[in-house]
C-alpha cells in the first residue's frame, strides 16, 4: 500500500528517469511537496500559462475581427477557444520539458511541476491531450488551414523553441518568438480561410517585438538564466551587446509597426498610436543602451520591459478599435 | 482430536489507497471540473452543428 500511496504523492518517477527532463532541483522540490499530492484544478489551469494565454487571445481576436468576410459568432468563439487552448497546451508541454531549469530560476520555481503540485507525467499528458483536441476541433469545426497552422504553432513552440533552441543558442527567443506571433495569423485563417499580407504584418510586429521585450527582462534576470544554463544573450554575449541588439531591434520594430497605417491597412488612429508609442519605445531603448551601471540600469531595463507590453497592447487595441468602429459605421 | 479448531490465518486487510481529506477535496474539485468541461463541449458541438447545418439539421429521411 505504501508504494501505491507513494506513487500518488511522490515526485514523478517518469520525469526523473527521463534524464534531463526533470532533474536536480525539480526532483527535490517534488519531494518537498510530496505530502500534498493530487493536483487541484487550479494547478492544471496554471500549467496553461494564463497570462501568456490572455495575450494570445487578445492578438488572435484582433486577427479574427480584421479578417475579411463574415464569420458566425459561434464559429469565431470556437476558433478563439481552440487557439487559446492550443497556446495553453504549449505552455503545459513547455513546463513539462523545462521543469529542471524552472526549478532553479527565481521567476519560475513556483510553477506547478517544479514545486511538485503536478507531476511531469501529468503535465505531459495534459499538454498532449489539449494539443490534439484543440487542433482537431479547430480543423473540423472551423477550417483545415487554421487547424494546420495551430498544429504548426504548437510544434514550433514545443519542439523547435523549447526542446531545441532554448538551451542551444542565444538566438533562442529571436527564432522562437515566431511561436508567439502565430495566433493572429491562425485567427485570420480561421475567419477567412486564407492568409494575406495584413496578417503577415501582424505576425512580423509580434516577431520583432519579442527580442527587445525578452532581452530587457533577461538583462536584469541574467543571473537566473546563467544559473539555469539557458544561453540568453546577456549570458553569452554580455549586457553591452544585448543593449545594442535591443536598440537595433527597436529601431527596426517601430517603423514596421507603423507600416499598416502607411500601407492602408489601418487608419489614422493606428498611425498616431504606433508613431507616438513607438517614439517612446525608442526613447526607452536608448536609455537602456546608455545607462549601463547600477540600479539606474536595472530601472531602465524594467521600464522598457514594462512599456513593451503596453506598446504591443496599444497597437493591437487600436487595430481592434478601428475594426469595431468601422464595422459599426458600415 | 483435541477439539480445538485451528483458525486459518486471515490475509492482511486490504485498505487500498487512503486519501487524506485534502486529497478527497481536490479529487472532487477535479471531478467537477472534468464534468463541467465535458458538459460545455457537448453544448458547444451541439450549437456548432446547428450553426453549420442551419435548417438542414431537420432535413433527414424518416
Amino acid at each position: 500500500m505504501s508504494d501505491e500511496r507513494a506513487s500518488l504523492t511522490g515526485p514523478d518517477p517518469y520525469a526523473m528517469a527521463s534524464g534531463g527532463v526533470m532533474a536536480g532541483g525539480a526532483a527535490s522540490a517534488g519531494v518537498a511537496a510530496a505530502g500534498e499530492g493530487l493536483a487541484a484544478p487550479r494547478d492544471y489551469f496554471e500549467l496553461l500559462k494564463p497570462r501568456v494565454m490572455s495575450l494570445v487571445i487578445f492578438t488572435a481576436l484582433v486577427g479574427l475581427v480584421r479578417a475579411p468576410g463574415d464569420v458566425h459568432p459561434v464559429i469565431a468563439f470556437t476558433a478563439l477557444l481552440c487557439i487559446a487552448v492550443g497556446a495553453g497546451a504549449s505552455g503545459a508541454l513547455n513546463m513539462w520539458w523545462d521543469a529542471d531549469i524552472d526549478a532553479v530560476m527565481t521567476r519560475t520555481r513556483g510553477r506547478p511541476v517544479p514545486s511538485g503540485r503536478v507531476t511531469g507525467h501529468e503535465a505531459l499528458a495534459f499538454g498532449l491531450t489539449l494539443s490534439a483536441f484543440s487542433v482537431v476541433v479547430l480543423g473540423l469545426l472551423v477550417n483545415a488551414l487554421a487547424g494546420a497552422l495551430l498544429a504548426f504553432t504548437i510544434f514550433f513552440y514545443v519542439v523547435i523553441y523549447t526542446m531545441w533552441l532554448k538551451r542551444s543558442t542565444s538566438q533562442n527567443i529571436v527564432i522562437g518568438g515566431a511561436a508567439g506571433a502565430f495566433p493572429p495569423l491562425v485567427a485570420w485563417a480561421a475567419a477567412s480561410g486564407t492568409v494575406s499580407l495584413e496578417p503577415v504584418l501582424l505576425f512580423a510586429i509580434i516577431f520583432f517585438w519579442t527580442p527587445p521585450h525578452f532581452w530587457a527582462l533577461a538583462l536584469y534576470r541574467a543571473d537566473d538564466y546563467a544559473r539555469a544554463g539557458v544561453p540568453m544573450l546577456p549570458v553569452t554575449a554580455g549586457p553591452d551587446e544585448t543593449r545594442l541588439q535591443i536598440l537595433l531591434y527597436t529601431l527596426f520594430l517601430v517603423p514596421l509597426a507603423a507600416s499598416p497605417a502607411f500601407l492602408g491597412y489601418a487608419g489614422l488612429a493606428y498611425g498616431a498610436v504606433s508613431v507616438l508609442a513607438g517614439a517612446w519605445m525608442i526613447v526607452l531603448a536608448v536609455r537602456v543602451f546608455r545607462v549601463r551601471q547600477g540600479e539606474a540600469a536595472v530601472k531602465a531595463a524594467k521600464g522598457l520591459f514594462g512599456f513593451s507590453i503596453v506598446y504591443l497592447f496599444a497597437l493591437f487595441a487600436t487595430l481592434l478599435g478601428e475594426a469595431v468602429i468601422g464595422g459599426l459605421l458600415r | 482430536m483435541s477439539g480445538e479448531k485451528k483458525e486459518k490465518p486471515r490475509p492482511p486487510q486490504e485498505d487500498g489507497v487512503v486519501l487524506t481529506p485534502e486529497q478527497l477535496k481536490r479529487q472532487r474539485a477535479r471531478s467537477i471540473a472534468i464534468a463541467s468541461v465535458l458538459g460545455f463541449l457537448a453544448l458547444l458541438f451541439y450549437v456548432v452543428t446547428i450553426v453549420k447545418l442551419g435548417p438542414n439539421v431537420l432535413n433527414r429521411p424518416l
